[in-house]
């Protein structure tokens, strides 16, 4: 199952719209069976790296390895091993959570079963309800589900959890941390620390189209600590988060 | 690869889609069968056949105080009896000066002068056709009444010809429209939508196959085509009893031609427009001249002879002759070759060119 080497292997990306040098010699290598996070602020060139990994978009340089291929000669063969959710997608209003699925994994050649991939995201019970009808989260839940249905080897995650209440937001930390404990590969976008630091074996921080700090998120927390005062000492290490979460609960709010 | 039933194919799941989204949008579905039906019904009575009208006719007689038979003059009376008596027009009293105003104003075609010898005088406008009937019909009434016998014996048929009606010519003009209207709305506004929704970038990135994403469009639109053909074809028939005098294998095959015809030209519209708005304004520029230029509701010959090349050159001109040809005429299709030139030619153009252009993201 697992490719031996890297699962992702780009030097010297680039990508320039018109005068817009979007990406500016990017070099990343996403180790196979780890979780790969990309931060950094809005126009950074996040978007434009992931969906030319995705193959979505034509780049300007040439190095780019996916699982050991590359899109200019096994582009089929990626495009079945591949697993993605993109920022802006909406999905037919009309059809219903299963019908969407059952298209989506017509697409692939082997995949997972729908009913199965249903029950993962914990969407049974809006399993004959149309998408138009579900809410944020729940819709976010399915377009991670349209990503899983054909059982990919890597998964892209653009931005996934933005606009999630924390209650979706955990459920999908643990959807992410249960394919990764599978020995398979993510690349995800995000412009939460937390969840970076939750999530990520090890994150690269792009800025200007290019990388500008890569590492664990202890070392890179470690490689500033000197610069950075200590906070004041506090009685326990929870966050504001955790306290939103231990009053509302953790069962998903959906209705 | 496991073998997997048809049904779970892309094809087929991509068609299933087709038809989901399009029936579970009521307007759609309004706009598509129940339409076209309607605009039948209130332009076939609208329009209906009927009699011509029969014409008015005044009458103007000395002192018109008179209004019992006995009291009038015998010649008189008799003019009077025989133009009272003929069913085929109407009659009313004027004095002079009242009926000159009559006529001068239309209100009748003619004016009969009648004096107490039983002497007639007509006065028309031999150019107005009604008032030339009335003519006839008003010396018929008083000659036979004064008995004259006809010399020759004539016996009459009278036919009511199927066909040659306004509804007979509107219906393969309203099915035409809805032809094009389908095919070109149908297709050209789901794949912009898509592409607006960042659904058709999605697809890309999975591994569905290009031409059964769009094969999946042509599919569900020649299924819909064989309900909306026998919707209004079938209404037509047995509400109006419009006739269908060709091969409906020809005509089948006319109606399947039209639909890829206008398919090709709703994916060439859809191949690059980015929001719905901007495919919607590309679709009524398209439609628009066709409405008005290619026959639907009044012959396209009614437009000067200058334009007519332009004219016979847009595909629903070609529909339409070609659907009027076949149902009223009984045409074969072999006799068609130029409408179905042109409309395979749009064809071809269409989808050659949407290929071409058509952008997936």
């Amino acid at each position: 199952m697992v490719t031996p080497g890297p699962a992702l292997a780009v030097k010297g990306l680039k990508k320039s719209y018109g005068d817009v040098r979007a990406v500016d010699g990017l070099d990343l290598e996403v180790n196979s069976g780890e979780c790969f996070g990309l931060l950094g602020p809005n126009g950074a060139g996040k978007t434009t790296t992931i969906e030319i990994c995705e193959g979505l978009l034509e780049r300007d340089s040439r190095d780019l390895e996916i699982l050991g291929m590359t899109w200019e000669r096994d582009g089929d063969q990626l495009r079945n091993r591949l697993g993605i959710q993109l920022q802006d997608t909406q999905l037919s209003e009309k059809l219903t959570v299963t019908e969407t699925l059952m298209l989506f994994r017509s697409f692939y050649n082997e995949g997972r079963e729908v009913k199965d991939v249903i029950r993962l995201v914990q969407l049974d019970e809006k399993a004959g309800a149309r998408v138009g009808t579900l809410s944020g989260g729940q819709k976010q839940r399915l377009a991670i589900a349209c990503a899983l249905v054909g059982d990919p080897e890597l998964l892209f995650l653009d931005e996934p959890t933005t606009g999630l209440d924390p209650q979706s937001r955990r459920q999908l930390w643990t959807l992410i941390e249960e394919f990764r404990s599978t020995g398979r590969t993510i690349l995800l976008t995000t412009h939460y620390m937390d969840e970076a630091e939750k999530l990520c074996d090890r994150v690269a921080i792009v800025d200007h189209g290019h990388i500008i700090a890569l590492g664990s998120p202890h070392e890179l927390i470690d490689s500033i600590g000197a610069s950075i005062p200590p906070p004041p000492p506090r009685a326990s290490s929870a966050t504001l988060e955790d306290v939103f979460v231990a009053l509302t609960g953790r069962t998903l709010r959906d209705e | 690869m496991s073998e997997r039933r048809f049904i779970e194919r892309s094809l087929a799941q991509l068609t299933l889609v087709r038809f989901r989204e399009f029936t579970r949008q009521p307007e759609a579905l309004f706009w598509t069968f129940v339409f076209p039906i309607l605009l039948a019904v209130g332009l076939g009575l609208a329009f209906r056949s009927k009699a011509p009208d029969k014409p008015k006719i005044g009458l103007v007689t000395p002192s018109p105080g008179i209004s019992s038979i006995p009291d009038i003059p015998k010649p008189l009376a008799t003019r009077m009896n025989s133009i009272r008596n003929d069913s085929s027009i109407i009659t009313s009293m004027f004095d002079d000066s009242t009926g000159a105003r009559a006529l001068r104003t239309g209100r009748v075609a003619l004016l009969v002068f009648l004096d107490h010898e039983g002497r007639v005088r007509y006065m028309y406008d031999p150019s107005r056709g009604e008032s030339f009937t009335a003519r006839l019909l008003i010396d018929r009434a008083i000659q036979n009444g004064a008995g004259r016998t006809d010399p020759v014996i004539v016996t009459e048929q009278k036919v009511t010809e199927k066909g040659s009606r306004y509804i007979d010519f509107v219906i393969p003009g309203l099915l035409g429209m809805n032809l094009m209207g389908s095919g070109i709305w149908g297709i050209g506004f789901a794949i912009v939508d898509s592409r607006s929704k960042r659904l058709l970038k999605r697809f890309m990135a999975t591994p569905m196959s290009r031409s059964e994403y769009l094969l999946s469009f042509l599919l569900s639109r020649l299924a819909f085509l064989i309900l909306e053909v026998m919707t209004l074809l079938g209404f037509g028939a047995l509400v109006f009893g419009v006739p269908l005098r060709g091969s409906f294998i020809q005509l089948a095959a006319i109606c399947l031609l039209s639909a890829l015809s206008f398919s090709a030209l709703g994916l060439l519209i859809a191949s690059r427009a980015k929001t719905v708005e901007g495919v919607s304004g590309l679709m009524n520029l398209v439609m628009m001249p066709m409405w008005i230029f290619s026959g639907v509701f009044f012959s396209s010959s009614n437009f000067p002879a200058i334009v007519q090349p332009v004219i016979k050159l847009l595909p629903l001109t070609s529909v339409n002759d070609a659907l009027r040809a076949n149902m009223l005429e009984g045409t074969q299709i072999t006799a068609l070759g130029t409408e179905m030139a042109v409309i395979v030619g749009w064809l071809v153009i269409g989808f050659v060119a949407a290929l071409k252009l058509f952008r997936w993201r």
